[in-house]
């Protein structure tokens, strides 16, 4: 089945400066990504795979090589650009859960569609987190939740805008292994429900097995 | 814009959880603070300001005094009418008054009825007697002669006294007018009477010198704008007087008490900006990651501004209402306690302050809180996957120019001086740097010692060493306020001294005038015999400067139009003197040595010299009793009017205006025995004008008080700005702070080794911060007081103790306090929620 391409990405490079000089910390990786699919990341520790994940989704620029999201190219556009389109097709799921404790679970799932100007965004936020199992629990604020049930927001926030592409670092990471299987679940199922691409980094073999490809890390480059 | 929206919507319903955490609570604290000093502050020197302006209206005895050697038209009081300003009639002329055979050459007021439009007439019932208030003018066929008058006339009250052709019966004593003026010129014995008579006195003969004068008073805008009208309409011949024209004695006086209350609320203000730029740091440090998510999910870095501007708008705009209300508040508090002090009536507060305050508290926000702020904006979205991702670090620039550009706009809004703003603000660069370069140092040396010491202590200089920028920011910070407390307290303690020093002990309490040259030395020896000491005896000759480098004064445009012209054009009173008084400083040339004598030069103060616009060499010639002097000015003086002993715009060398017809003046300090010495003393030297100066003197003394009082309010806001400092120090400190103890006390370290330990490093900050401070506060202080004040400097040591201990135990006790919870706290609940 010959799927049309989200995510692409052709020699990726990434230094950074350090007290010992310059390092190489991703080095000439080459991907593509098709629509709908979902793709584990794996490898050692301080393989690379966050940089790797974070410049695919426009937080971090390569130092070299270039990347298309959603047939765009995000290595040409300024910060704000590359916050337009996150805005529209990007959702991203955290280790850490990363909420507005100052907003209840309702307003942390209403924010992203607020900042692109939805009209409907109360309703569609009520209707994700009902989907999500935290109907009941709209009004309360993140410390007010456990770890399970604000990643379940974290999830809702990042799929309710029908994101082409989905990004998660390790979002089981911080997770006991029950809790962490049912927010897999549901990950997955929103991916295939809203026929939404998954980037998946993590360092739990089960989860990386369930995906549709793994790709694997090793110092920086694509070993696969 | 829709994310705008959001953005906004996003601030204000944080608001309340940020509130809770404290930043926000104490910016409003410090915003609160700030405009509340600046409000208070103002509305009360703007009162007091306005009620100094009526003060010297009551000089002229109005707020608009048009005088004329003619009579004056009635077409300006039917314009005043029109204006619905009040008006009266007051005309001078020197006559003799007869009782029996005793004459007595006195001044004769004669007046209408409403005259004075300000300040009051004050008589007595009795010659020397104690003063009240007088209702209204003597009536028609009633007069109101002096004590001096009575003194020489041998008459009572009740009696008939005759002035010109006019028989009037005496009913009271007079005691003083508002505008009898400090010049002294027109001290002789004087008599108040009716307008109302002044036909039968048959005194008006063609040729008679009679001073007329017309007097306007009323609402502040409407006497400013007849004012012009008046300056365009009036005759040439006709004299305009207004407030602008006080004496020069309480005008500074007054200038000084208002530059002091301008500092003092201004260190207030910079204190406050101080704990907003600590604040805004730790704002912006806990809204790192916010600021990381919401880029992340797409907001822009405008749409991130705009969270925090959203709050700090908010904030402002409360801090602000809260804060003039305060101020106004304050400013009734502090009227109560000054109210007896002010004689005047105060006119109510106006609305400007309130401005100001708002402008201000924006300011601050720019100037202090934004450039962090931006730096949130800068948060790169990568830092949602690595926490160690900051912003770049604020430029220099932005971190600098803003809150430089602030303090300058605030100084000179305050204080109206371009040159004591920029001093202002070179001051605190420099105390600011020198103060990081010191504290960076002391952080050192006390990491040095941490190693030979216990637990606690090695705790404490640890914690110090460690978070070294942090420390060097808090002391800096500490210091600051610390330096401008101590300075203020330098800096009002010698105000004080001065004050006191040049008012009270040297200033004399008499002035006599028209003292008959042959009389001098007698008279001189009567008032040492009965205790008095002359401290300055100057001969006055009246006379009219004609040319200047033989150009007619008439002619004459001038540097500063209206009082160069009343200046030179006027007759004056000159003197000659051999000696220059300690109260004159020679400012070029040099004063008149022993062979200049009887030369034709002159000596020309620097007021005289800047009005006029004069030149060293300039020739300038007198007309003096009808005799042509052309003199060449030798040297200029730089009058200290204040010290009010006698001294004059122009003197000339001795030998020179011997010859011309004069009288001399005289200072004393002189306690009468009894009320009867000054009336023997009259009777024996019935030409000489006596003149009390303890009435003068009070009114000045009354001034200092106010302005005393008002610095001392001016200091609680001061006081509080710098607890605010100590407040949003602890706070930046806080999370960090609970953190660690948690820690420490989970890995087994007793509660009191860890409070001792923290205890110990607010003592650090406290003192290190105290010692600096007094050390900026001497060298600030040295400088304002001479540069700026032009007072003496008096170091003081006591503030070197003061500033190390009041430092450590006012950080100590805050310190306790804010950080006590989060101390005490029980480990695991920190650990958990950190
Ligand atoms: N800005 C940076 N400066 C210095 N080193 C960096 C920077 N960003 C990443 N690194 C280094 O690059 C390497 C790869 O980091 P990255 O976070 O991508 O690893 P990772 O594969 O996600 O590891 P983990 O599984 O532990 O999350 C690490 O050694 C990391 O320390
Ligand atoms: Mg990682």
């Amino acid at each position: 089945m010959e799927r049309k391409i989200v995510l692409e990405a052709k020699e990726l490079t990434r230094k950074v400066s350090s007290p010992e000089g310059e390092l190489t910390i991703v080095d000439g990786v080459s991907l593509a990504i098709g629509a709908g699919e979902s793709v584990a990341l794996v490898g050692a520790s301080g393989a690379g795979k966050s940089t790797v994940l974070a410049m695919l989704a426009g937080l971090d620029l390569p130092t070299s090589g270039r990347i298309w999201l959603d047939g765009r190219e995000l290595t040409g556009m300024d910060e704000d650009a590359r916050a337009r389109l996150r805005a529209d097709r990007v959702g991203f799921v955290f280790q850490a859960f990363h909420l507005v404790p100052s907003l209840t679970a309702l307003e942390n799932v209403m924010l992203p569609m607020e900042l692109t100007g939805r009209s409907d965004a109360r309703q569609a936020a009520h209707e994700i987190l009902q989907r999500v199992g935290l109907g009941a629990r709209e009004g309360h604020y993140p410390r007010q939740l456990s770890g399970g049930e604000q990643q379940r927001v974290a999830l809702a926030r990042a799929s309710v805008t029908r994101p082409a592409v989905l990004f998660a670092d390790e979002p089981t990471g911080n997770l006991d292994t029950a809790t962490g299987a049912s927010i897999c679940q549901l990950l997955f199922d929103l991916n295939r429900e809203f026929n939404t691409t998954l980037v998946l980094v993590t360092h739990d073999t089960t989860l990386a097995a369930r995906c549709d490809r793994i790709l694997t890390m090793a110092a920086g480059r694509l070993v696969t | 814009m829709s994310s705008r929206r959001a953005a906004v919507l996003l601030g204000l319903r944080s608001l309340g959880r940020e509130w809770r955490s404290g930043d926000l609570a104490v910016l409003f604290i410090a915003l609160f603070v700030a405009v509340a000093a600046l409000t208070g502050v103002g509305f009360l020197v703007d009162r007091i300001d306005r009620a100094m302006q009526l003060q010297a209206s009551e000089v002229l005895a109005a707020d608009l005094r048009l005088t004329s050697p003619d009579q004056i038209s009635t077409t300006y009081e039917t314009e005043a009418d029109r204006r619905n300003l009040l008006h009266a009639r007051a005309a001078q002329l020197i006559s003799v008054v007869l009782k029996d055979e005793a004459t007595q050459l006195t001044n004769v007021h004669v007046v209408t009825a409403g005259y004075p439009l300000r300040g009051t007439v004050r008589v007595s019932d009795r010659p020397f007697g104690a003063p009240q208030a007088a209702q209204g003018v003597p009536a028609p066929g009633e007069c109101w002669p002096d004590s001096r008058v009575l003194a020489a006339l041998g008459a009572q009250v009740g009696d008939v006294v005759n002035v010109g052709a006019a028989p009037l019966r005496v009913t009271r004593v007079l005691i003083s007018r508002p505008d009898q003026g400090s010049g002294f010129v027109d001290l002789a014995p004087s008599l108040l009477m009716n307008e109302a008579d002044l036909p039968a006195t048959q005194l008006i003969q063609p040729g008679s010198r009679v001073r007329y004068a017309a007097l306007f008073a009323g609402d502040r805008r409407a006497a400013d704008s007849f004012s012009l009208w008046l300056q365009k309409n009036k005759k040439p011949a006709e004299r305009l007087g207004d407030i602008a024209t006080i004496s020069p004695e309480v005008g500074s006086a007054t200038r000084r008490a208002g530059r002091f209350l301008a500092i003092a609320s201004l260190v207030s203000v910079l204190l406050c900006a101080v704990a907003i730029a600590m604040t805004a740091r730790r704002y912006v440090q806990r809204h790192l990651d916010l600021a990381a998510l919401l880029k992340t999910i797409g907001a822009s870095r405008a749409d991130v501004l705009w969270v925090c501007l959203t709050q700090l708008i908010c904030i402002a705009i409360t801090a602000t209402l809260f804060g003039s209300l305060a101020g106004f508040g304050a400013q009734f508090a502090l009227l109560a306690v000054v109210g007896d002090l002010i004689a005047t009536e105060l006119p109510p507060p106006g609305f400007m302050p309130v401005l100001l305050g708002f402008a201000a508290a924006l300011l601050l926000l720019v100037g202090f809180a934004l450039p962090s702020m931006l730096r949130l904006a800068r948060v790169p979205a990568m830092r949602v996957l690595r926490r160690d991702m900051g912003p770049p670090p604020l430029g220099a620039v932005l971190a600098f120019v803003p809150a430089l550009l602030a303090v300058a706009l605030l100084v000179m809004q305050v204080s109206g001086d371009m040159r004591m703003a920029l001093g202002f603000v070179a001051g605190l660069g420099a105390a600011a740097l020198s103060l990081m370069a010191v504290a960076l140092l002391l952080v050192a040396g006390v990491a040095r010692l941490r190693g030979r010491l216990g637990v606690a202590w090695r705790y404490g200089a640890a914690n110090l060493a460690r978070r070294r920028a942090e420390s060097v920011v808090q002391i800096v910070s500490l210091g600051l306020g610390l330096s401008a407390l101590l300075l203020l307290t330098i800096l009002r303690g010698n105000l004080v001294d001065d004050w006191r020093a040049r008012v009270p002990q040297n200033a004399p309490n008499y002035f006599f005038v028209n003292i008959p040259t042959q009389d001098r030395e007698d008279f001189r020896g009567m008032l040492s015999a009965d205790g008095g000491t002359l401290s300055r005896m100057l001969p006055m000759i009246r006379g009219r400067m004609t040319q200047i480098n033989g150009e007619p004064v008439a002619a004459r445009r001038f540097v500063d139009g209206r009082r160069g012209e009343g200046l030179a054009g006027r007759e004056q009173n000159l003197t000659w003197s051999a000696e220059i008084g300690p109260d004159n400083r020679i400012t070029e040339g040099h004063w008149f040595t022993a062979e200049e004598a009887g030369q034709p030069l002159v000596s020309v103060a620097t007021d005289m010299q800047e009005s006029i616009g004069l030149k060293l060499g300039d020739k300038l010639t007198f007309d003096i009793a009808g005799e042509t002097f052309e003199t060449t000015i030798s040297s200029f003086r730089e009058v200290q009017w204040d010290s009010l002993q006698p001294n004059f715009f122009l003197m000339f060398p001795p030998g020179l205006l011997e010859g011309a017809a004069g009288t001399w003046m005289a200072s004393a300090q002189y306690r009468p025995t009894d009320p009867g010495t000054i009336a023997s003393l009259v009777r024996r030297f019935p030409s000489v004008s006596i003149f009390d100066m303890d009435d003068l003197l009070g009114q000045v003394r009354s001034i200092i008080d106010k302005a005393v009082l008002a610095v001392q309010g001016v200091f609680i806001f001061t006081l509080l700005a710098g607890i605010v400092v100590l407040l949003a120090a602890v706070q930046v400190t806080r999370d960090e702070r609970r953190y660690e103890s948690a820690m420490l006390r989970t890995l087994g370290a007793q509660r009191r080794t860890v409070v001792a330990g923290v205890m110990l490093e607010f003592l650090l900050i406290g003192s290190l911060a105290g010692i600096m401070a007094s050390a900026a506060a001497s060298i600030g202080s040295y400088f304002v007081s001479t540069r700026l004040l032009e007072i003496p400097f008096r170091p003081d040591p006591l503030i070197w103790i003061g500033g190390a201990l009041g430092g450590a135990l006012l950080v100590c006790i805050a310190g306790y306090i804010a950080t006590r919870s989060a101390l005490l706290q029980p480990p695991m609940s920190t650990l958990r929620y950190g």
